[in-house]
């Protein structure tokens, strides 16, 4: 039988494990690899707990110092858990005129998070992004994969009550 | 045997998709077989339109008809009355916010009859996922004379006539830049595609790379013939998934097609394009964190010298260019560089893409000779600034560039004329902005943005954005004090000249330029603690004016805290116990009468 060659995790199963070092498999050896890795077992994760960073190094052959110095500069990459649904709210120019600003004023006093915290029931993590392309639709957000346009101060808690 | 007559253009842009375009091409499917239709009338659905503020939109060819706002209950209707019966549904053509006038053919509405469509040609013409589409718009036709009729230098000459210049910003000219790379030595080299289009408020990469991925493929092939590469990546923001899917699907089609991979259209050229996802970034659209970031690196800009011509990627010889300006290669091969030139000024020839947001009526894609003035760009095209508000300013060039204020209006577009007014070109976000914004906050906005995106790396930026930063917000906090402008000026100075890269370089911008035509909004910020927009929460009263309230309770409606008290026929009055200071009644008072 194979021995588990992988650190112990509560976040992370043995078939989240599985699909990481599948991950890994496929980009060791693969020079500039380290970015996309990271991406993929995100996704499996959630997050990248630091255990889970010291292992793909490991895996990738590469400076735990390096992997972790690409983890915190991206702003993709998060090293502290998510809420249930992510709800990233557009701070790009075009949904700054129209009111954003106002909307997240909304969400932090009805959750109480800022933009990069997670509300302590684990229900929402806010999530400010650098314009979505989306400027026709201004002021936008977006919940898990759910687009809304003209999110104003007065719409925004109701679209988020939805949530459960 | 099809005997398609009509078909239907609907838009699957990320604008059109979020208002239901899917829900509607459903709803049009059923209903067109319902009605017997299916070998008449198709429906393709295309990359984005470009008037993404009254999607979903849909054009109706060969007729020309555009209908906008489609719901998926106009279906029926709309099926029956058109394609059965022939009779355009005239409750869904365009009106005309001003004259109130029906436009029905998309080529009237003034939004596009201004319009001169290069880079943007396709759109909404050509399911962007299907080559044949493409190929059959042209496509492909100048990388097959690239590669079986022109030499490298050729291909150089030509882009050095169009005058072609970088649209990602900075506007360097895109044939000097494959001549330098031709020059370099090396047997590897590199041709790299920046569509990691970071400026908040600008869409055309986006909108480009979805409706017509091919033209980048094609004009990175080119590309690589120029300066003998023969591996390409695309370096794409993960936030635009569905452009990552569809250059998927192009690259695959593309080698299925013998376009891409080994052995192109039997020249015996080789290249092949790999798609590489950033990771948020904004620093990563300079063109040294670029590359670095390829190499799975933390993405910090490098000094230059070496110029990335001769040491780029893996310090190999590299190009890299904005996806507007890939996409406007195949037809200056095709149709010449002279052909090309014969539009624009002097020194910028060709037109440009810009995404047209903001206060504005008529938000979307916008592609307009160079030399065009910014009126034309504000109110022909974009309709003017709506509400009855008034126009303050346009912003261009995202948090390298600055605003332009209404006597600044008539300034032609080109990349030195706006210079010249304290902005830059930029990659082509132009954000229109009414009475109601405050020019201190904007300042604010964009500096706070470069301070969280700066890379750390050298101390101007990252210490003197900070301190910029905090002095902003002071002001718009109402602890301005006497001194702070001419600090301000002082550091963006420093910072402006010692920083490493362009996003320090020009990181200054939106101060400077809002000092240069808004310095009293400045002042009464420091000097009277006021906002003269009202819209720093510290520097309003939260108070309604009887004189000017028209009593009509939209703020006691619009208020989240119930801390409006508001009878008909009655002033309202704030309760400032519940007020949480939102600003939610200072948006919504048609008035102004809340101080």
């Amino acid at each position: 039988m194979n021995q588990t060659s992988h650190p112990v995790h509560p976040d992370i199963s043995e078939e989240m494990w599985g699909k990481i070092d599948k991950i890994i498999a496929n980009g060791k050896g693969k020079p500039g690899s380290v970015i996309a890795v990271l991406r993929e077992s995100q996704e499996v994760v959630g997050y990248l707990p630091t255990e889970l960073i010291s292992h793909i190094s490991r895996g990738l052959v590469l400076p735990t110092s390096q992997v972790f110095g690409v983890a915190t500069f991206y702003s993709f990459f998060s090293l502290t858990p998510k809420g249930r649904h992510t709800v990233r709210v557009c701070t790009g120019t075009a949904c700054y005129v129209k009111g954003i600003k106002e909307a997240i004023g909304r969400i932090r006093n009805t959750y109480g998070i800022k933009e990069g915290e997670t509300s302590e029931d684990r229900k929402f993590s806010l999530e400010g992004v650098r314009c979505l392309g989306a400027c026709g639709l201004a002021p936008v957000m977006i919940v898990d994969k759910d687009i809304y346009g003209e999110v104003t101060s007065d719409k925004v808690i109701n679209i988020l009550e939805k949530y459960e | 045997m099809n005997k398609i007559r009509t078909q239907l253009m609907l838009c699957g842009g990320t604008g059109c998709e979020s208002t239901g375009s899917e829900r509607v091409r459903e709803a049009l499917t059923r209903e067109i077989e319902g009605q017997g239709l299916k070998d008449e009338v198709e429906i393709v659905v295309t990359g984005c339109n470009g008037f993404c503020a009254v999607g979903p939109v849909m054009v109706v060819q060969p007729e020309g008809i555009f209908y906008q706002k489609i719901k998926p209950e106009d279906a029926a209707e709309l099926v029956e009355e058109h394609f059965l019966k022939g009779r355009p549904l005239k409750r869904l053509f365009y009106k005309e916010p001003a004259s109130k006038n029906i436009i029905p053919r998309m080529d009237d509405i003034p939004f596009f009859a201004s319009q001169m469509f290069r880079a943007m040609r396709n759109k909404g013409l050509i399911d962007p996922e299907v080559i044949d589409e493409y190929i059959a718009r042209d496509g492909y036709f100048a990388l097959a004379k690239a590669l079986n009729e022109m030499t490298a230098d050729d291909i150089i000459e030509e882009m050095l006539v169009s005058g072609l210049r970088g649209r990602g910003g900075a506007g360097f000219p895109a044939g000097m830049k494959w001549k330098f790379a031709k020059g370099a030595e090396g047997e590897k080299k590199y041709v790299l595609c920046n569509a990691d289009e970071g400026d908040p408020g600008a869409f055309m990469d986006r909108s480009l790379l979805e409706s017509d991925p091919h033209a980048v493929l094609e004009g990175m092939t080119i590309a690589a013939k120029a300066i003998n590469a023969h591996k390409g990546y695309i370096y794409c923001r993960s936030e635009y998934p569905l452009a990552i899917r569809r250059l998927g699907i192009a690259i695959a089609q593309a080698k299925d097609y013998g376009l891409l991979g080994e052995d192109i259209l039997g020249s015996g050229f080789d290249f092949d394009i790999e798609v590489y996802q950033g990771a948020g970034a904004f620093v990563c659209g300079e063109e040294t964190a670029l590359m670095r970031s390829i190499e799975g690196k933390r993405g910090m800009p490098r000094p230059r010298p070496p110029f990335p011509a001769h040491k780029g990627l893996w310090e190999k010889p590299t190009i890299l260019n904005n996806v507007e300006t890939l996409v406007n290669v195949p037809q200056i091969i095709l149709n010449g560089g002279k052909w090309y030139a014969g539009v624009g000024t002097e020194k910028s020839k060709g037109t440009k893409v810009f995404a047209l947001s903001g206060d504005v009526s008529n938000i979307g894609l916008v592609e307009i000779p160079m030399g065009t003035t910014l009126r034309t760009l504000v109110y022909d095209i974009g309709g003017g600034v709506p509400n009855k508000r008034k126009f303050k300013a346009v912003q261009l060039g995202g948090p390298s560039g600055g605003c332009v204020p209404e006597e600044r209006l008539d300034t032609r577009i080109d990349y030195e004329e706006i210079v010249k007014v304290g902005a830059i070109m930029g990659s082509g976000g132009a954000i229109v902005m009414d009475d109601h914004t405050c020019m201190v906050d904007m300042a604010r906005y964009f500096m706070d943005f470069i301070q969280d995106e700066s890379c750390g790396k050298c101390t101007p930026c990252r210490e003197g954005t900070r301190q910029m930063l905090d002095i902003l917000e002071e002001i718009c906090l109402g602890k301005g004090k006497a001194g702070d402008i001419e600090r301000l000026e002082a550091l963006a100075h420093v910072v402006g000249k010692a920083s490493l890269c362009g996003l320090g370089q020009t990181a200054s911008n939106p101060v400077l330029s809002t000092l240069r035509y808004f310095r009293e909004e400045y002042e009464a910020h420091i000097e009277e603690k006021r906002c003269p927009a009202k819209v720093c929460p510290n520097l309003v009263k939260f108070e309604v004016d009887p004189d000017l309230c028209k009593r009509c309770g939209i703020c006691y409606k619009a208020c989240p805290a119930n801390a409006i008290i508001w009878e008909k026929k009655q002033v309202a009055v704030i309760d400032k116990d519940k007020c949480i200071k939102c600003m939610t009644c200072y948006a919504k008072c048609p008035f102004d009468s809340i101080i």
